[in-house]
């Protein structure tokens, strides 16, 4: 099943995107300014830059939460910036979102079953039971085992990494082809951080999702992504290969965002 | 140097009604000399940011100070209360907090700010007129690479990294000679954060106060200190000056927590876990709390908890490390 899929991962296509922001009594904001890319089935790209740089607003567009001011967004072949009603859902159930704060991405007064279950039900329009099947069949995915207990658990008893992997879990629940994580880590301690990151990693691989990686930390983008593009106020000021880029960065921003990642081996 | 703070055994309780009391530091004890810029590192729910509190005296309920004493500047905090507390921390100790956004008024200028807190805490025959506050306000500014033009702006007029520099202007208004810094660059973007701890650097180097920078951050920690104390479950588990921290042996979480660091522009990058998580600090502990996710965790590991004893340059808490694994002799001894 997976190879078959992982052929029918349709490419995402962002072309000369542009977003202005207006209102009223103060000057208009181009968050984005002609941003262009493209995430190959299976890939992993990233997007970083410091706060302000664009990069969350890229998300905002590739999800269909925002329409560009101008340029397009394409999934494949289909236009996602003039998605509408019944479509949008149906790509919405192809497009997937991680967040950086697992604290408050969880509805606390619902259990991790019901949580994880809500999207099987939503778009794969399966029965309670069905759903309850794949709930542990996703809990065991993102590694919270035995499943039984987690599933009963509410969001308070977990761990910061725990709940990030459930948010995980709710975001694979309805079989997704691109998963879009904005700072996934960024909230959790340092010891977290890695199982985290491999574990979307091996869903990369095993699933051959692709991953539109969005973080300010250059260490965690290094780990997950095979090309990153280095925004500054909504432009892309760089792009390459990720090994490449950090190792010999040409944009003075590339460098000072460098130089602020304050790194234990090279404080010496 | 001489001595500015001398905590012996702290420690701080959370108790809520009908649950089971949390013990959040445990029989911490520190000496801070004059001069000393120390950081205090460990992950959330160590106890660092509650430590820094009880160390400040400003612990609020659930928070409990239970047992220590807490001497600065030759008088211990731990028995004072009210006018008395307040005077002696007008006398020397300033705090600084996580989001400067927070800790800010919106409705009163940067000057009002100031003025408050000169006023409340005004000397006899000290000028405190609105002329006195204002170049006092202008001169502070200056300090933390503000503007004149500041002083008269609203919060929501300035930006995260302008807030938390008023934030620290502020704290230096009274000339403290302690400041503890709480996560005070967290909530920044990463350039400004590079930019907010330097100027906190050259502060402490031109001014001389002690300083104490909690930060979950050991990479911004190393950069900005001279010393790190590691905390783990409510505990010191190490002790060392910054520069030698990434030289030597060490307490085994420490090491465990640099290795969950790299430089992303190293040809291989391997990114360390700690699997498990903390251990519950409402249940009684026994032996090092490290020891159920430590790999060199030995018999006398789980059921001796072992004390901070010098190590390297400094103080480790491992039985382990200290040599004293495998030894039935020292066993025997502590066990009496």
């Amino acid at each position: 099943m997976s190879d078959q899929r992982t052929a029918q991962v349709p490419a995402l296509t962002v072309d000369g995107v542009t977003k202005v922001y207006t209102s009223r009594g103060s000057e208009p904001v181009t968050a984005v300014d002609h941003v262009s890319f493209t995430l190959e089935p299976g890939a992993s790209v990233g997007l970083v830059g410091a706060s302000g740089s664009g990069k969350s607003t890229i998300a905002k567009l590739v999800t269909a939460s925002e329409r560009p001011t101008s340029g397009s967004v394409r999934f494949g072949d289909v236009r996602v910036d003039q998605l509408r009603g019944r479509a949008l859902r149906r790509f919405h159930g192809n497009v997937q979102m991680v967040f950086q704060d697992p604290y408050g991405a969880l509805n606390p007064l619902h259990t991790v079953e019901y949580t994880v279950s809500r999207p099987c039900q939503n778009y794969l329009g399966m029965s309670a039971r069905q759903a309850r099947d794949r709930v542990h069949e996703l809990l065991d995915t993102v590694g919270l085992t035995p499943t039984e207990q987690y599933a009963a658990k509410l969001p308070h008893q977990l761990s910061g990494g725990q709940r990030q992997r459930v948010v995980i879990a709710r975001a694979l629940a309805c079989d997704p082809q691109l998963i879009i994580a904005d700072e996934p880590v960024s909230m959790l301690d340092v010891s977290l951080r890695a199982g985290v990151l491999r574990l979307l990693e091996k869903l990369r691989r095993d699933r051959g999702l692709s991953l539109l990686y969005i973080t300010h930390d250059l260490l965690s983008a290094r780990v997950v992504t095979d090309r990153i593009l280095v925004l500054n106020h909504g432009k892309v000021v760089e792009q390459g290969e990720t090994k490449h880029v950090l190792q010999h960065p040409q944009d003075d921003y590339t460098v000072a965002l460098l130089d602020a990642v304050a790194a234990p081996s090279a404080a010496g | 140097m001489a001595t500015i703070l001398e905590a012996t055994d702290v420690n701080v309780t959370y108790q809520q009604p009908g649950g089971a009391p949390v013990h959040a530091v445990r029989d911490v004890s520190l000496t801070l000399q004059q001069g000393e810029f120390v950081g205090l590192v460990g992950e959330s729910g160590c106890g660092k940011s509650t430590l820094g509190f009880a160390l400040t005296r400003l612990l609020q309920p659930p928070a409990h100070l239970t047992g220590g004493s807490i001497v600065f500047d030759g008088v211990d905090l731990a028995t004072l209360d009210g006018e008395a507390l307040r005077e002696q921390r007008r006398n020397g100790i300033a705090l600084v907090l996580q989001s400067g956004m927070n800790a800010l008024s919106p409705v009163r200028s940067v000057e009002a700010h100031l003025r408050d807190i000169v006023r409340a805490h005004a000397r006899d025959g000290e000028d405190v007129s609105r002329g006195a506050v204002h170049s006092r306000g202008i001169e502070l500014l200056e300090k933390v690479r503000l503007p004149a033009e500041v002083l008269g702006k609203f919060p929501h007029e300035l930006s995260g990294g302008m807030r938390q520099r008023v934030s620290i202007a502020l704290a230096l208004s009274l000339e403290p000679k302690l400041i503890v810094f709480d996560e005070p660059t967290t909530a920044l973007d990463v350039i400004v954060q590079k930019a907010v701890m330097q100027t906190i650097r050259e502060l402490q180097h031109e001014n001389g106060f002690t300083g104490i920078l909690i930060s979950h951050d050991l990479g911004v920690v190393l950069e900005a200190t001279n010393r790190v104390l590691v905390m783990y479950a409510g505990r010191i588990a190490e002790d060392q000056p910054s520069g030698e921290l990434l030289r030597g042996v060490h307490h085994p979480y420490t090491e465990a927590l640099l290795g969950c660091y790299a430089d992303p522009r190293a040809d291989e990058v391997e990114l360390g876990e700690i699997p498990g998580s903390p251990p519950d600090l409402a249940q009684p502990q026994s032996g090092c709390s490290f020891a159920p996710r430590c790999s060199l965790a030995e018999d006398v590991c789980r059921r001796i908890d072992p004390d901070l004893a010098p190590l390297g340059s400094g103080r480790a808490a491992c039985h382990v490390r200290a040599g004293h694994a495998g030894q039935p002799d020292h066993e025997e001894a502590s066990l009496v």
